[in-house]
């Protein structure tokens, strides 16, 4: 016919592709998430913290472990070396740089919350899962076994559990600030699991004679991620400063050789009226990691609210 | 109702025996244990297996732990052998549990009185110049580790200008009448008003690095509640019946969003003593958090027991008290079972 | 003088970072006192949004009203929101969707009836609760001094609805709308709930502007109905001359893909192809143009205008080129 008829065809069937073509949760949370400053400005701090930790090594110019300064440490008369060349901020209480042992530290720090983060949310996942997907008795037992376990104030539980261990080291401190976690993820995996059981989708697999391992893998478990993904973004930044806390505590690792921003919080507590910044660099390195974390994680919650989507 | 309250109380009762148990178990294979704790670790093989006899430590855990029991339900926790050696372990919890009440109420009384207001100023407001700041100050409020707060307060308040007391609950100059252990209640009600005073003015630091966590957590679960629930429909409803703003704010908007809101709080004050742990070792406040970290690093087991044992039971309580209230506030629960 | 005038209402949201859009591109329309009127059309057509401007429901950031709707001589678009408020619940009501949510869930039935009598009535909370339970009673609630004390989790479906009408009519309004109130229950109950909307109406001698989705409400209640699409009224008629002779090919494709009983076997049923999600502005040609059968040139290049039917007589108006011919379809006696 004509041209124009051409058009209301070409029109038509473009109304037929934005029919079908369904967008994924994921990809709209991606895309609102895009254009969110605090998320971007939370995962820029996140990156940037990241690639320190993996090049601080060559960032830092000294060996953080030598007392190279150890001459200018004078007990007696409360002394510590103080900003001088080729040492920008100084030394610490014994004499080692402090900028390297910031740069080096931000090493173990990653380390501290990454672990934690992801004893944390195996352990949770392990419990979460039984008790969501099993139900019944195992799952009165877990949940019972977790009750317990959050009615421990979070910190005094990892205090508590610090002080099992005869000699600290950085382990023993990461798992307890890890075991926080584990009833927290436990709740969360299972309460999305219980949500699920009886969603459609779940209903639907199950009418189909899909097996339950298979429901459970995959279709319940990936479908509760999002909560846990935006909970780990949370945990890691908790981990970080409840590790500050067990060493402000005296229950942190003692071998200080090897610098991590907590544990050097927590020791410069001791000389913190006469050398206040010892105190302040780590704590401002903590703070703006940790508020990293926190904006990526809340930013991401809001994303996957389905309730924000409007 | 009263079932539902009592079978909870039953809970509740579990959870504290169950996790009597684990402590016990705890304590018991904590390093040195009590008997090192009571002799040091340079006492002779001899000495230690004198005590070790004396203590029915040979006995199997589980006849311990009864004994224990038994003990306990009498009062007797043991005795303190590092935070006040020599006192009975009660009597350290009893004379420092006024004082982290006191600072824990104050505290969450501040959280209270911000967050809720402004979680709902900022929630009417969302995305002003307003809404930004206290969400970005609220979360900066998480990222903070409290006792380097705590720190921060005492140096430039305190040491710096002076305005405030850098630590303990009263001068040591006041003469106060001791009558309930709560400084403040006492100097109001013996009339000593400079007592009071005082007693508060020490209060206020702590209280406010103890705020932070709650503040943050009221604040944006308020937030977050009010931006749900004007977008229902009854509220839409309630305008459309011409309803006034401030009966619509009251019985729609305020009264749907306070249900969440309440469970945080009750969480919240719940874990309160997490935080004073560390906000009384730096303003050297002798409440409960403080024997708690005395006891951890001198491993004063007695003490740590108790005090583990009683906040676990305390926050378990505010839950129950938590789950009660939320049944007055919504009649879905209430009328929960007993419909028609 | 009609009790309700709109015209050329437009009502355009406006989103950062989105295009600009017309959810209602001036819909213009009347309401006699007592009549009943039917606002018609697919979701997303704009009649929801038509009636949450005419209340002055809209959010205020982000959307844009304009044109006129005069209630009784008073513009209500230019109104303050006190005095907005002091005629909604009172002059003009509104009963929505979903019963449930349109509760509220922590207070009772009784003071959600009462508040709105206490505040545009003056009564004590004691005279308000006497009315109340008269409201209810005559809404077909039974047992109503009970129910005032209950909370809408424990009423049926049916009975929250019929409480909302209750409370839309506690004042006796003179203009209620009531938006698509039976789409969310039970098919047995919808009847009910259609049937005492038409009863009270009737006895109050209220106006009603009824929204709907479904031709079957139209046809029951309706004294005129209008046809929305994309924002703009297509189609205006009597509810007798609509469903005899649908014109706009919209309508006549409503209409078509109601499935009949009385239709010979293996007859297919005819859906409109594609969705009013695929909304095209009426800036070029005719919004409907995409999806309809009728479509000549003509309809993608000149905007039709809204105009008395040049082939049937009656009072009716269109927004076609190319109506549907009036012997293309067959009688259809759906309304009997």
């Amino acid at each position: 016919m004509s041209t124009r008829t051409d058009k209301i065809d070409a029109l038509a069937e473009q109304t037929a592709r934005s029919d079908s073509a369904g967008v994924s949760v994921a990809a709209a949370a991606w895309r609102r998430l895009r254009r969110n400053p605090v998320f971007l400005f939370g995962a820029a701090i996140v990156v940037a913290f990241v690639v320190l930790a993996l090049l601080s090594p060559w960032l830092a110019q000294h060996d953080p472990t030598e007392r190279m300064l150890g001459d200018q440490v004078s007990r007696a008369r409360d002394q510590i070396p103080p900003p001088q060349e080729g040492h920008p901020l100084g030394g610490d209480q014994v004499g080692r740089d402090l900028l390297s042992r910031l740069l080096i530290g931000s090493q173990q720090t990653l380390m501290v919350g990454v672990l934690a983060t992801l004893i944390g949310f195996t352990c949770g996942l392990v419990l979460g899962t039984l008790a969501g997907a099993i139900g019944g008795w195992v799952d009165t037992v877990v949940m019972r076994a977790v009750d317990v376990m959050l009615s421990i104030p979070g910190l005094l539980l990892a205090v508590s559990i610090g002080a099992l261990f005869a000699s600290p080291t950085q382990f023993t401190v990461i798992l307890a600030v890890a075991m926080v976690q584990v009833p927290i993820f436990a709740r969360l995996l299972r309460g999305s699991m219980l949500a699920q059981r009886h969603s459609d989708h779940v209903l639907a697999a199950r009418a189909l004679g899909v097996k339950q391992r298979a429901i459970v893998f995959r279709h319940m478990l990936p479908n509760s991620l999002g909560p846990v993904i935006v909970q780990s973004t949370l945990v890691l930044a908790i981990s970080i400063i409840d590790a500050a806390a067990l060493s402000f505590l005296g229950l942190g690792n003692p071998d200080d050789r090897i610098p991590e921003w907590g544990a050097m919080l927590g020791q410069a507590q001791s000389d913190i009226d006469s050398h206040p910044h010892l105190a302040y660099w780590p704590a401002a390195c903590i703070i703006v990691v940790a508020l990293g974390f926190t904006l990526m994680g809340e930013s991401l919650r809001e994303a996957l609210d389905p309730k924000s989507r409007r | 109702m009263l079932r539902y309250t009592i079978r909870r109380l039953l809970q509740l009762l579990i959870v504290v025996g169950v996790l009597s148990l684990l402590l016990f178990a705890w304590l018991r294979s904590l390093p040195g244990g009590p008997v090192s704790a009571l002799l040091g670790e340079r006492a002779t093989p001899e000495t230690r297996a004198q005590l070790t006899e004396e203590l029915g430590l040979n006995d199997p855990i589980f006849v311990q732990y009864l004994k224990f029991v038994g003990r306990a339900l009498s009062g007797d926790f043991g005795v303190s052998t590092g935070v006040q050696p020599g006192d009975p372990a009660i009597e350290v919890f009893l004379q420092r549990l006024p004082a982290t009440l006191e600072l824990s109420i104050l505290a969450i009384i501040i959280a209270i009185a911000i967050g809720i207001p402004l979680g709902y100023v900022a929630a009417r407001r969302r995305g002003g110049v307003l809404d930004n700041m206290s969400v970005i100050s609220s979360l900066i409020g998480v990222a903070v580790p409290i006792f380097f707060l705590a720190f921060l307060l005492k140096q430039v308040l305190a040491v710096d200008l002076g305005w405030f007391p850098t630590a303990g609950r009263q001068e040591g100059g006041i003469d106060a009448t001791r009558v309930t252990g709560f400084f403040v209640l006492d100097g109001i009600l013996t009339q000593e008003w400079d007592a009071a005073w005082d007693a508060f003015v020490h209060l206020i630091l702590p209280a406010i690095a103890l705020a932070t966590i709650p503040f943050s957590v009221v604040f944006r679960i308020t937030r977050a509640s009010v931006l749900d629930v004007v977008d229902e429909d009854y509220v839409r409803t309630a305008e459309s019946k011409g309803l006034t703003t401030p009966v619509i704010r009251r019985r729609h908007v305020l009264r749907n969003a306070m249900l969440p809101v309440v469970t945080t709080i009750g969480l919240q004050t719940g874990a309160l003593l997490a935080g004073a742990v560390l906000t009384e070792t730096v303003f050297a406040f002798p409440g409960i958090g403080q024997a708690l970290a005395i006891g951890f690093t001198r491993r004063d087991y007695p003490v740590l027991l108790l005090l583990i044992l009683c906040s676990a039971g305390v926050f378990v309580l505010i839950n129950l008290l938590v789950d009660l209230s939320y049944a007055l506030i919504d009649p879905r629960i209430r009328t929960r079972g007993g419909g028609h | 003088m009609a009790l309700l005038e709109v015209r050329d209402l437009s009502v355009v949201f406006k989103r950062k970072g989105e295009e600009p859009f017309a959810a209602v591109d001036g819909v213009s329309f009347d309401v006699e006192p007592g009549q009943t009127v039917g606002l018609v059309g697919e979701s997303g057509c704009g009649k929801s949004v038509t009636s949450l401007a005419i209340m002055g429901l809209l959010a205020k950031r982000g959307v844009e009203v304009s044109g006129s709707a005069k209630f009784d001589g008073t513009e209500l678009l230019t109104l303050s929101n006190r005095q907005m408020r002091d005629r909604r619940g009172q002059e003009l009501s509104m009963v929505f969707q979903d019963p449930l949510s349109s509760l509220n869930p922590v207070i009772s039935i009784g003071l959600q009836v009462t508040e709105v009598l206490e505040r545009h009535r003056g009564l004590s909370r004691k005279e308000a609760s006497v009315q109340a339970a008269e409201l209810l009673d005559k809404v077909g609630i039974p047992d109503p001094k009970r129910r005032l004390t209950e909370y809408p989790h424990q009423l049926s479906g049916g009975m929250r609805q019929r409480a909302l009408i209750a409370i839309a009519l506690a004042c006796r309004p003179r203009l209620l709308i009531a938006d698509e109130p039976t789409t969310a229950l039970d098919v047995t109950i919808q009847a009910q709930i259609l049937a005492l909307l038409a009863e009270l109406v009737k006895d109050t001698e209220t106006a009603l502007i009824m929204i709907t989705h479904d031709l079957g409400v139209v046809a029951g209640l309706c004294d005129e109905v209008n046809v929305l699409y994309g924002g703009r009224v297509v189609e205006r008629a009597g509810r007798h001359d609509l469903f005899r002779v649908p014109r706009h090919p919209y309508t006549h494709g409503l209409l078509a893909s109601i499935p009949r009983l009385d239709a010979p076997r293996g007859e297919r049923l005819s859906p409109i192809r594609g969705s009013v999600a695929d909304n095209i502005p009426w800036t070029t040609g005719c919004a409907f143009a995409p999806r309809c059968p009728n479509a000549i040139d003509t309809c993608v290049e000149v905007t039709p205008a809204m105009e008395a039917d040049p082939v049937v007589a009656g009072e009716r108006l269109l927004r076609c080129h190319n109506p549907v011919e009036p012997a293309d379809r067959v009688e259809q006696e759906i309304l009997t």
